[in-house]
């Protein structure tokens, strides 16, 4: 055995057959408005939601060790963005989508110039204290209804679909595209130069910046990313919503807590934790939704007990026990001739 | 004069905000824990002092005497049981932790409570006003003022002139030096809760009696105490004081400007202190 017979590779048999597997629930998944309910698509189009919410929480979080309780702050920025471009700026809601989006990167500059002053948990509080501005100050603005909000006007709805199926249909697949460009997004960033130098700063910020890296540009950079795309999933949601007030449009549980439940509980700093995550958090709440507060307290308790007995969360246990990825990301040392046995 | 008063009755209202915000900077302080929970206790606290007039038929103020030792344990409890578990180098475990506590606690509160806002009875008290040069002053905002006062002051002697505020700073300076001189760091850090939960009480007690209250408040209050914390400067007792003091001044003057700017301009000023001085006013603690 010499050192050639061995090669570095991130791809596995496991990683081959995840990819084929996915492509195929992907396919199955576009066409399920041939298959599926409207009740079904409506649910699937809310997991997606928030799987890609959950996707960039964890990019910030379990990558770059930004964690914020504050991003309702984009969520309910890019809702309210696309009702004002639809409203009074005449834009087609799909554009509205993407306009919000670049207006999320746009204001999240000074948001991050700002906030990046504090450190680690006052991070976490100060970017709360962000969204409450945002959703003061959007409570002042009366021609988006004030404090009580407004109501997507009919023709704007209608110009997205004139028939009812159309709707539902479209916001399905854009809910479904939503969340496999958020994840295909993460992860060739993670893949990335970028991305390497993020994994770094995960692992050990300190060797990470004696190694030349810019910490500072890196974070800044994920943070923007990050505004961005939850301010376009924020569009989405408040477009299929039709409706939106401040409460709704800033809420810290709607957007924030359970969004870092779902990524605690699936396993932080993996893409596929949030993966997990999802389907664990819908599959608890549409068996104990009707429990109301209990639910909650249940799932607070659940993330708890994670957080102190597996903080790398469930799918961080199944990698530990079989040694597994789903996403090609880490490299392994492999010997290339495995039939000869020497 | 308006302007006088407004000014007199924002620093008034600061003292509130410093109860909420000295729990915290106590906490920071001793083992740099930032508790997402805290605004949640305050707001726990108020309904313990709920329940303490309405089953004991006491008087807000002397429900202190329940609801200081209850909130105390709880924390010793709270500290010992969870908390300690998550303290080290990762700062995400104790920040996730006290997120879901603070969920867990705000549904328990509606469970038990109900989501209508309840408030304290405490008779003449709350309409008591007396006039000082020209103003006129409520007896319940300028008692909530000594009482900060008297709570930071007593913190502060604590801290600097008592064993167990050596032991306080001991552990926060170098806990594993801390330990090798025969301090239990894990009961150390329970006392720390325990004190901070007490003072906590207080300022739940404070604001039941001075505002109307519901469950979903908590993360509100915690905004505030935080944001004294880092007006005044991370680990200064009485800076934390000053910072209430300045939101306080704010929100009243931006009610007095359009009721609506109330909260917004609390929270501009603390924007702009945080890009002219990122240390607060007065700090202590470096990073």
């Amino acid at each position: 055995m010499t050192p050639s017979d061995f090669h570095v590779t991130r791809s596995s048999s496991v990683t081959k057959i995840a990819a084929v597997l996915g492509l195929l629930i992907l396919i199955i998944l576009i066409a399920a408005p041939y298959w599926a309910g409207r009740a079904d698509m409506r649910l699937m189009g809310e997991l997606f939601l928030y799987l890609a919410l959950a996707s960039l929480w964890n990019l910030m979080a379990g990558y770059a060790g930004l964690v914020s309780v504050g991003q309702q702050a984009y969520v309910g920025f890019g809702g309210y963005m696309l009702f004002a471009l639809t409203m009074f700026g005449g834009v087609h809601p799909i554009g509205a989508i993407v306009i919000a989006g670049f207006f999320g990167a746009l204001i999240a500059v000074p948001v991050a110039l700002l906030i990046f002053r504090l450190r680690g948990a006052y991070f976490a509080i100060g970017t709360w204290v962000i969204a409450e501005v945002f959703r003061l100050s959007f409570a002042q603005v009366s021609v988006l209804g004030g404090g009580s909000g407004s109501s997507l006007p009919v023709g704007i709805v209608r110009s997205l679909s004139s028939s009812r199926a159309g709707r539902e249909h479209l916001s399905y697949w854009l809910a479904l595209a939503s969340a496999v460009i958020v994840i295909a997004a993460v992860y060739f960033f993670l893949r990335s130069r970028n991305g390497l130098a993020l994994t770094a700063i995960r692992d050990n910020e300190l060797a990470a910046g004696s190694l030349g890296i810019d910490i500072w540009r890196t974070k800044f950079v994920v943070y923007i990313v990050t505004a961005a795309l939850t301010s376009m999933i924020g569009a989405l949601i408040f477009l299929q919503k039709l409706r939106i007030s401040p409460d709704a449009a800033f809420s810290v549980n709607d957007w924030t807590a359970f969004v870092i439940f779902i990524v605690v509980i699936g396993g932080i700093g993996t893409i596929e934790g949030p993966i997990i995550g999802t389907l664990i958090f819908f599959a608890l709440r549409e068996t104990l939704a009707d429990l109301g507060t209990i639910y909650l307290m249940v799932l607070g308790v659940v993330a708890i007990v994670i957080m102190l007995k597996a903080p790398k969360g469930i799918w961080g246990l199944i990698r530990t026990r079989f040694d597994v990825e789903l996403f090609p990301l880490s490299y392994r040392v492999k010997h290339s001739q495995t039939a000869q046995k020497d | 004069m308006e302007w006088v008063n407004a000014v007199v009755q924002g620093t008034l209202l600061g003292g509130l905000y410093a109860l909420f915000a000295a729990g915290l900077s106590l906490i920071f302080g001793v083992m740099r824990l930032v508790n997402i929970a805290h605004g949640d206790l305050i707001v726990l606290a108020a309904y313990l002092g709920l329940s303490a007039t309405t089953l004991l038929g006491l008087h807000p103020l002397a429900a202190l005497l329940v609801v200081v030792p209850a909130m105390a344990i709880m924390g010793y409890v709270l500290q010992r049981a969870i908390l300690n578990q998550t303290l080290g180098k990762d700062i995400l475990p104790p920040l996730l932790v006290t997120f879901g506590l603070s969920v867990i606690i705000q549904n328990t509160l509606l469970e038990a409570y109900s989501a209508d806002p309840q408030k304290m009875n405490a008779g003449a008290l709350e309409t008591a006003s007396f006039s000082a040069g020209g103003l006129s002053l409520g007896v319940l905002p300028v008692m909530t003022f000594v009482i900060a006062v008297g709570v930071i002051a007593g913190l502060q002697w604590t801290f600097y002139r008592t064993a167990l505020g050596r032991a306080f700073r001991a552990t926060s300076d170098n806990q594993e030096i801390a330990q090798l001189m025969g301090l239990n760091r894990r009961h150390i850090f329970g006392l720390a809760m325990a004190l901070a939960l007490a003072v906590t009480a207080i300022a739940g007690i404070m604001l039941g009696i001075r505002t109307s209250f519901d469950p979903s408040i908590g993360g509100g209050r915690l905004i505030f105490g935080f944001e004294a914390v880092i007006i005044g400067g991370l680990g200064n007792l009485w800076g934390t004081l000053v910072g209430g003091v300045i939101l306080g001044v704010a929100q009243t003057i931006g009610a007095k400007i359009d009721p609506g700017w109330q909260l917004l301009a609390g929270h501009l000023v603390f924007l702009i202190i945080l890009a002219v001085r990122p240390n607060g006013l007065f700090p202590r603690i470096g990073e």
